[in-house]
């Protein structure tokens, strides 16, 4: 069966890197020094923490379940990650990733035994995380060690571009490989459209279950160590809401939240697309004509959720709703 | 075989049995349980959740959940002080100027609340995308309708539904209980109510009975809102100052784990507005033993995640026994 063209079809598709496209476009014709090298390094560095984490909520997403720990698996891993800074930047790494990754452990275990729903699941590990964090860190920040090369870890360079960007490309590459030519990355998929099926077809459901949780918690635990690294300090507090800005930024980039699609990379154009809409904000205050204050950043994404999430609707289904005239 | 009949019955009355037991381990273990004051201090702090919880319960008998309930909060919060203190326009009498700032505040959030339904029924919108949306632009149009400041007042007119007591009874306890009542009346009693689980249970099958599924999305998410409105004045009235960034924060957490903990299906179909509060009042009380016998509160956290898992495990497992 060939599949007709369809603007709608595009549109759903390839939405979320046209607007990006657009709203650069925006910025670079309304603003002097908007792609100005500055801008362009701070923005991803900033933004290089969101991206990680919701990373692995699209890979969560796509199997059909939610991960509303990682915001305060991040909190806990930077905690960690602080502490274990005088020991050297390789140490402060691999101990906050751990500490996220048991995080994911105790989700997968909960999850394919227990049989917990993961909204649940995960929302008890949060309220864990965040007590164990603050348990650690005394209810106070931990400040990271400056004689040791951790900080270069969020807020170094490489080859002139910043080290925690780089980081969320290597894991954003690796996981669309996984994605897209592993034999889990399909099972990924195949779990989300119909566990039960899957489990019929003798893949392996509740390892590849497993392994996403603990990828996600991972990747929240790798969040955190960049989140301590470029701010000088664990911060047992910090992280909170930040479950919700990855689910947004993954509905951004189109994945649907009954699992079973989805794309590595355009929730990485979400992710850049909340990030640039903020940068926004900031410039169009610069040139004075109007003053919103910071407080605007959460109301403009809102909105451009809710528009996101109407067209998609839309869009993607046109059967449903008979008024879309160009729907096939 | 009496070991899956203890299991079973665990799954049923297990979170009330626990709350039974807690509340006998702390008249022997903590000083001073009980006393009036002690009874104040724990209904004032599980109240506005008990409220918000309500509304939740009956949001999740649908199949759906509310994340803006806190943001809606925050709303409530930020609009009323803005209308009795005079600071939008100028009202003579206090008693007026309350009156309609409890009125304005309430319509808002309703209508906010109808507008997440109206997104759900009408663009068949997943619930938690849905209410993302006002999750995050609803604190940022509180906080932006009072720039981000904080609104200190005393105005006992008003303060009354968080400082006023009856009987002794704090008046925001007695709210509380009226809300329960009458939610868990309107569950069981009601076509409404029948029309909530026959959505949960089965969306299609629901539209094929004639049930008017999105009339009754629209309604329970509005009946949402107006909770959280009540929820969020509560706060402000108890702090005597109304800060956007904080009213609500996180509550919609606790609100799910309360109805989680008290037996109500989270994929729709089942529900219990008895169960909620006595959820809600599990956690409390499980919060306040660990405190009054000097656990640090961020342990208790750890212990609250404990028992949302065992709970809704033991459910689980009291269903297929």
């Amino acid at each position: 069966m060939t599949r007709q063209f369809s603007l709608g079809n595009f549109l759903a598709s390839n939405g979320v890197v046209l607007a990006l496209a657009g709203v650069i476009l925006f910025g670079w014709l309304r603003y002097d020094n908007f792609l100005g090298l500055f801008n362009v390094m701070s923005v991803l560095r900033y933004n290089s923490m969101f991206a990680l984490i919701s990373l692995g909520m699209c890979f969560v997403i796509m199997t059909g379940g939610i991960d509303l720990s990682v915001g305060a698996t991040a909190a806990l891993a930077s905690v960690v990650a602080a502490q274990a800074s005088p020991y050297g930047a390789g140490a402060g790494l691999a101990a906050g990733v751990l500490a996220g990754s048991a995080v994911g452990v105790a989700n997968g275990l909960i999850i394919t035994r227990l049989k917990i729903m993961p909204f649940i699941t995960t929302l008890a590990t949060m309220l864990a995380a965040s007590g164990l964090a603050l348990l650690l860190a005394g209810n106070q920040t931990i400040p990271v060690s400056y004689k040791t090369a951790f900080t270069w870890l969020g807020q170094g360079n490489l080859w002139g571009l910043p080290v925690p960007a780089l980081i969320a490309a290597v894991a954003y590459l690796a996981g669309a490989v996984v994605l897209n030519l592993t034999s889990s990355g399909r099972t990924v998929l195949a779990v989300g459209d119909n566990e039960d099926a899957t489990r019929l077809m003798g893949l392996p459901a509740d390892r590849v279950l497993f392994g996403v949780y603990l990828a996600c918690g991972g990747l929240a635990g790798l969040a955190g160590v960049v989140l301590a690294a470029q701010f000088g300090a664990g911060q047992p507090i910090e992280g909170k809401g930040w479950e919700l800005f990855a689910i947004a930024a993954v509905v951004v980039g189109g994945t649907l939240l009954t699992g079973g699609s989805g794309s590595v990379m355009a929730t990485l154009a979400g992710v850049l697309l909340l990030g640039v809409l903020f940068t926004i904000l900031n410039f169009e205050n610069g040139k004075g004509w109007i003053s919103l204050s910071a407080y605007w950043q959460s109301v403009i994404r809102g909105v451009f959720l809710l528009a996101v999430v109407v067209l998609q609707a839309r869009l993607a289904d046109p059967a449903r709703h008979p008024t879309n005239a160009d729907g096939t | 075989m009496s070991d899956r009949g203890l299991m079973a019955f665990l799954g049923r009355h297990g979170t009330l049995a626990a709350l039974i037991v807690l509340i006998a381990l702390n008249i022997l273990i903590t000083k001073n349980f009980l006393t009036l004051q002690t009874l104040n201090v724990n209904l004032t702090q599980v109240c506005t959740i008990v409220i918000v919880a309500v509304g939740m319960t009956l949001v999740i008998a649908t199949g759906g959940i509310d994340l803006s309930v806190g943001s809606l909060m925050a709303i409530a919060g930020a609009l009323a002080p803005m209308i009795f203190l005079g600071t939008l326009f100028g009202i003579e009498t206090v008693w007026f100027a309350v009156t309609v700032a409890v009125i304005v505040a309430l319509c808002a959030t309703t209508l906010f609340g109808a507008f997440n339904g109206w997104l759900i029924a009408r663009f068949n919108i997943q619930p938690i995308v849905a209410t993302l949306v006002l999750f995050i632009a609803g604190r940022g149009i509180a906080q932006v309708m009072t720039n981000g400041n904080l609104q200190v007042f005393k105005v006992p007119e008003f303060q009354i539904i968080g400082l006023g007591r009856v009987f002794g009874i704090p008046v925001q306890a007695i709210l509380m209980v009226i809300i329960v009542i009458a939610a868990a009346w309107v569950l069981r009693r009601t076509v409404f109510g029948r029309q909530l689980l026959a959505i949960g249970g089965n969306d299609r099958a629901a539209v094929l009975a004639g049930v008017p599924v999105a009339r009754v999305k629209i309604a329970v998410y509005a009946i949402s809102g107006f909770l959280a409105g009540i929820a969020g004045l509560i706060v402000i009235a108890i702090n005597s100052a109304s800060d956007a960034n904080l009213v609500g924060l996180g509550i919609e957490l606790d609100a799910i784990a309360a109805v989680a903990v008290g037996g109500t299906l989270l994929s729709g179909g089942r529900a219990t507005v008895w169960g909620t509060l006595v959820g809600a009042l599990t956690i409390q009380i499980v919060r306040y033993t660990l405190l009054a016998n000097g656990v640090p509160d961020a342990a208790a956290m750890v212990v609250k995640a404990a028992i949302i898992i065992v709970a809704v495990w033991l459910q689980q497992r009291g269903k297929r026994a």
